[in-house]
């Protein structure tokens, strides 16, 4: 299907603006000898035949699992007026808002996103997304790197890791040591972090709750990262923010962390939304585009993107990060769902995660062999220790109709027998007690 | 119009949820509890609907009228495109499915969309294995930086430059330096517009492991020296590296692949149809010649013989994982489905047209203007408002005054090597009527300049601000409303 | 006002001026100009030694971010704190009050091999 509204009568008419007996002719610049040498692809559908064919694609997609599959993505419930707002055109078929006079909707919606993150998270600034949260706890441990000038970072264990992953990723050609500390029990070795850090650390890194789901307060290790001029980054899950304490609370000097739980659909994978916050001070380190309120002439106010001499198209190989298009939509969509649901309804949705996830805990502990990790408190996401592999049982829960959790003897060995259980408030309690019952019958045949 | 901040009214309510149906009733302890309540908007759904139904009202997007940013390939996003992104079969999908046991199965639909788009972007690139996980365009350039730095450390080479033409884009000298490179700018031939072979003397060397290019550059011009540039880097075993932002000038005119270049990456979000969102989510694949597939991200997309598909990540010599998953998946479907209702002569139609738009705009402007390069332009041109500076009206200025026509404006002051630049791509999507309404315009403008340039100070008048003071914006640093 | 004639000046549209063993170091009318409205400047930590042409600071406008580069090599002995909360003295008076730092341990050599104000203005010339 074509989307060209050029007649050809137009295009003669134009050609003939322009000196030339053909279109051909405009491509004479590209030698003959470069040609693509193939360029052979299925014939163009129409919309109609387009969507038959991806109707069935997206029925080969077995989406209809009770789940509690997390792992730091969750299926939360998403209010139909995020859609709806999102969806409106001048928003999604805009650019970045580098006018801002004909884009004061996109770049007052940033600011107020901002804003957001910062109550959310009690830190002063933010900016106005990175790709995900794995890229933003990236780029924080650059910011550590550049503001104290020092080349090692200690990464705990508890961290995604899929994140630790990532950053090692990034940092392989760049000359940075990580020092790792290990994780037992599915909780950080509190000493172990304590004594990595020294006056040649940059960056402690934590997640809160970790990877495992166990929640914790760290403001004893941030105190002594400050002691050492260290800065202290932390990994956050922002549903949680409604009840936890904050980083700032805990002292932390940056906070990241992932926000497709407020309200970005699954779609394996992505789009996902990063978010950064982080102390005044940082303000200049920080990557990504930042919104700031600005008046005109006349004296009415407006918004504009700021600090710009920090970024790629102008400081280029000095910038702050090499970001560009991020994830302004999503962002949207997020500053939707925490403006629908409000303060009471962010906290009614914790509260329901965590009462729904306690009871899940209670129900499967009933299970004959199984365990449950029980030595630190949880909100959303627990873990749970089966006699049988926990990839085998997995595999055996999805024929019984559920994404039981994640194995972590995928990223953790040693811990094969584990399983990674989450609970949204979208889970209901017939379901949490079908889920044991399944459980019992793939354990205990 | 006030922040959303302002209009919080205590006790309204907005979105509510189901009662607990679960006999627990969980508290935290106090030691992990944040002392106060987050301080986000108390606003009933009403009010929220007024609230952001008014902001968009303030925006302008590709929906609105023509927007000619150079560069961007702001081209026209198909609804349908959006229709099949929502469809649960896709959207309610988590990730880590695949990753279980099993699991490979019940998302067959999915893993075939990413394998498919990468083997067509093979296809249209010339190139012979894609990744499609990289998250925006400048992220596939990180991506192929990384790439390229494992290929060199893996051969034993000690490579620490990378050589980028003064015209690049901010994102190619930012990711090469993210990726621990230096970087040796190389000066554009002022008489072509392109980057001459002779220009790589005493640049080119030893120590560069790889050259960025655009092509076309960011002139819109086709660089015809490209063999000659891919010949001199190999001869050292440096990587060529292409940027692909400008893919819609040469769809089944040219192949990067063809000309030897190394690694390519693609902008979903400007070639290929995937809407901007107002600066994203976008995505940027990145494709490389077969010795660089070893290094690849992974996961990736295997076949199976029974036409089943898997994850694959038996790749000793992968660059690891660079994305979460497996790219913004919601935007690769959305580029795929744009390719399949193309077709490859879909695809050559969207070249042509694009490249005859704008050399149309060059042609019809090109006495009231002046144009740096007067030569065939591909999907963009770039004009100079250097005759109307001297009238005291700058590239801004022409901007604003656009703006109130009814316009978004080109791209200003970009590539940095012309003066008063004015990017304009119009895009294959624009009609012959909606360019020469834009032409009129131009020309009207071009005119005022002369006659009465004192006017554009005050411009834009139509909107809701006008010239903000970025100045004190920058000192004052008003970047947050807290609680 | 012309180019002053009692300091030096680099190809990066630095000035210093020698007062006594130190040297007062700043940025050129044209070198503001050129950056537009000056918005923050970032100053080097004192005692910090920098080689000549080293980056020693960050001048920022809204549309530009410049390196501050030191003229001749030298060890930072103060800096010009007022530029921090009043960064547009570098734009109103960038000879006088926008002094920015202030070098010690520089050597004589050099300081003449940088430019006289007369050079100084030609080079302006031939960039434009």
């Amino acid at each position: 299907m074509s989307f060209i509204p050029t007649t050809e009568n137009e295009r003669t008419a134009m050609l003939e603006v322009c000196g030339a007996v053909s279109v051909e002719q405009l491509f004479e610049d590209i030698p003959k000898h470069l040609r693509p040498r193939s360029f052979s692809l299925p014939e163009g559908k129409s919309e109609l035949e387009i969507h038959e064919h991806f109707e069935k694609l997206a029925g080969r997609n077995y989406s209809h699992l009770t789940s509690f599959l997390g792992g730091g993505f969750y299926d939360h419930f998403i209010p139909a007026a995020v859609d709806a707002l999102a969806s409106r055109s001048e928003f999604y078929t805009a650019y970045t808002p580098y006018q801002p006079e004909t884009s004061q909707g996109t770049l007052q919606a940033i600011y107020e996103y901002q804003s957001q993150i910062c109550r959310l998270t009690g830190l002063d600034v933010s900016n106005a997304s990175l790709y995900d949260g794995g890229t933003a706890l990236f780029e924080a441990c650059q910011m550590a790197i550049h503001a104290t000038g020092r080349r090692k970072v200690v990464l705990d264990g508890g961290v995604n890791p899929i994140y630790r992953k990532m950053i090692y990723s990034y940092t392989a050609n760049l000359a940075i040591e990580f020092i790792e500390t290990p994780v037992s029990h599915g909780q950080s070795d509190r000493g172990r972090v304590l004594e990595a850090l020294d006056d040649h650390t940059a960056a402690v890194i934590l997640q809160n709750p970790n990877f495992f789901g166990a929640i914790d307060d760290h403001s004893d290790i941030v105190q002594k990262a400050h002691s050492l001029g260290i800065l202290a980054i932390q990994s956050v899950h922002p549903i949680a923010l409604a009840l936890l304490k904050t980083p700032h609370e805990q002292g932390f000097d940056i906070a990241t962390g992932e926000g497709q739980s407020l309200g970005m659909p699954l779609s394996f994978g992505g789009p996902y939304l990063g978010f950064m916050a982080a102390a005044q001070f940082l303000i200049r380190k920080m990557p990504g585009r930042i919104v700031a309120r600005a008046t005109d002439a006349s004296g009415r106010e407006g918004f504009v993107l700021s600090l710009q001499a920090r970024e790629q198209h102008i400081r280029r190989e000095k910038a702050t990060s090499n970001i560009c298009t991020n994830e302004a939509l999503c962002a949207l969509r997020a500053h939707l769902y925490l403006s629908l649901l409000g303060k009471e309804g962010l906290k009614a949705t914790a509260r329901l995660c965590c009462d729904k996830a306690h009871y899940a805990r209670e129900r499967l502990k009933a299970v004959r062999g199984v365990a449950v990790m029980e030595s630190a408190p949880i909100f959303n996401e627990f873990t749970i220790k089966l006699p049988i592999d926990a990839g085998e049982c997995a595999g055996r829960m999805i024929e019984l109709g559920f994404a039981a959790g994640f194995p972590l003897g995928r990223y953790y060995p040693g811990m094969e027998n584990y399983l990674l259980v989450a609970v949204t408030e979208k889970r209901t309690k017939y379901e949490i007690g079908r889920f044991a019952e399944a459980l019992e019958e793939v354990i205990c045949p | 119009m006030p922040v959303i901040f302002e209009k919080s009214v205590t006790g309204r309510r907005g979105v509510s949820l189901p009662a607990s149906d679960v006999p627990v009733r969980h508290t935290i302890p106090e030691r992990y509890r944040r002392a106060d309540d987050a301080p986000l908007p108390e606003l009933s759904e009403l009010d929220v609907v007024r609230h952001f139904t008014a902001l968009s009202r303030k925006n302008y997007g590709v929906d609105t009228n023509f927007y000619p940013l150079g560069s961007c390939t702001m081209k026209y996003n198909p609804k349908i495109t959006e229709k099949i992104a929502a469809l649960p079969g896709f959207s309610t999908l988590h990730p880590l499915l695949p990753q279980l046991s099993r699991g490979g199965m019940l998302t067959q639909g999915a893993l075939a969309v990413v394998y498919e788009l990468e083997q067509a972007l093979c296809e249209i690139m010339g190139m012979d294995a894609f990744t499609a996980h990289p998250l925006a365009g400048a992220h596939g350039e990180l991506t192929g930086m990384m790439i390229i730095a494992a290929y060199h450390r893996d051969k034993g080479h000690r490579r620490t430059e990378i050589l980028i033409p003064d015209e690049a884009h901010g994102t190619n000298p930012s990711s090469a330096a993210i990726a621990g490179f230096t970087i040796r700018p190389v000066p554009t031939d002022p008489a072509t517009g392109v980057l001459i072979p002779e220009a790589l003397e005493g640049i080119l060397g030893e120590k560069t492991a790889a050259i960025m290019l655009t092509n076309p550059n960011t002139l819109g011009l086709f660089n015809p020296h490209i063999e000659q540039i891919a010949a001199l880097a190999h001869r050292f075993d440096a990587q060529l590296y292409y940027d692909g932002a400008n893919c819609n000038a040469i769809l089944g005119k040219f192949r990067p692949g063809d000309a030897n270049f190394d690694v390519v990456h693609v902008n979903l979000h400007k070639t290929f149809g995937t809407p901007h969102g107002g600066g994203g989510p976008g995505a940027g694949p990145v494709g490389v010649r077969k010795h660089l597939t070893p290094y690849l991200p992974i996961s990736r997309i295997a076949k199976r013989s029974d036409n089943t598909y898997a994850l694959d990540y038996d790749y000793p010599k992968s660059i690891g994982y660079i994305a979460p998953f497996y790219g913004n998946f919601g935007i690769c479907l959305r580029a795929w489905a744009y390719i399949l209702m193309q077709g490859a002569r879909g695809l050559i139609d969207v070249s042509e047209n694009a490249v005859l738009n704008a050399n149309y705009v060059m042609h019809a402007l090109k006495g009231v203007y002046e144009v740096p390069y007067p030569k065939t332009c591909m999907h963009e041109c770039v004009l100079s408002a250097k005759k109307q500076a001297a009238y005291g009206v700058h590239a801004i200025d022409i901007a604003k005054a656009l703006i109130d026509e009814g316009f978004h404006p080109p791209t200003v002051y970009f590539p940095l090597i012309v003066k008063e630049a004015l990017m304009i791509e119009p895009t294959e999507t624009e009609s012959k009527g909606t360019l020469d309404a834009f032409i009129a315009a131009m020309k009207r403008i071009a005119l005022l300049a002369q006659e009465d340039p004192e006017k554009f100070h005050a411009m834009p008048w139509t909107t809701p601000v006008g010239r903000l003071d970025e100045t004190r914006a920058a000192k004052e640093m008003d970047v947050c409303s807290r609680g | 006002m012309a180019t002053p004639t009692d300091r030096r000046y680099s190809k990066t549209h630095e000035w210093i001026k020698l007062e006594g063993t130190t040297a007062l170091v700043g940025i050129t009318a044209h070198a503001q100009e050129a950056l537009g409205d000056i918005t923050f400047v970032e100053l080097p930590k004192i005692g910090i030694k920098v080689k000549k042409d080293g980056a020693c600071g960050v001048i920022e406008s809204v549309k530009a971010a410049s390196d501050l580069n030191a003229p001749v090599a030298g060890q930072v002995v103060e800096v010009n704190r007022a530029l921090e909360s009043a960064p547009e003295t570098l734009n109103a008076d960038p000879w006088e009050e926008g002094w920015i730092l202030k070098l010690a341990n520089t050597t004589a050599a050099e300081m003449a091999s940088l430019m006289d104000a007369a050079a100084y203005d030609a080079f302006v010339e031939s960039e434009q």
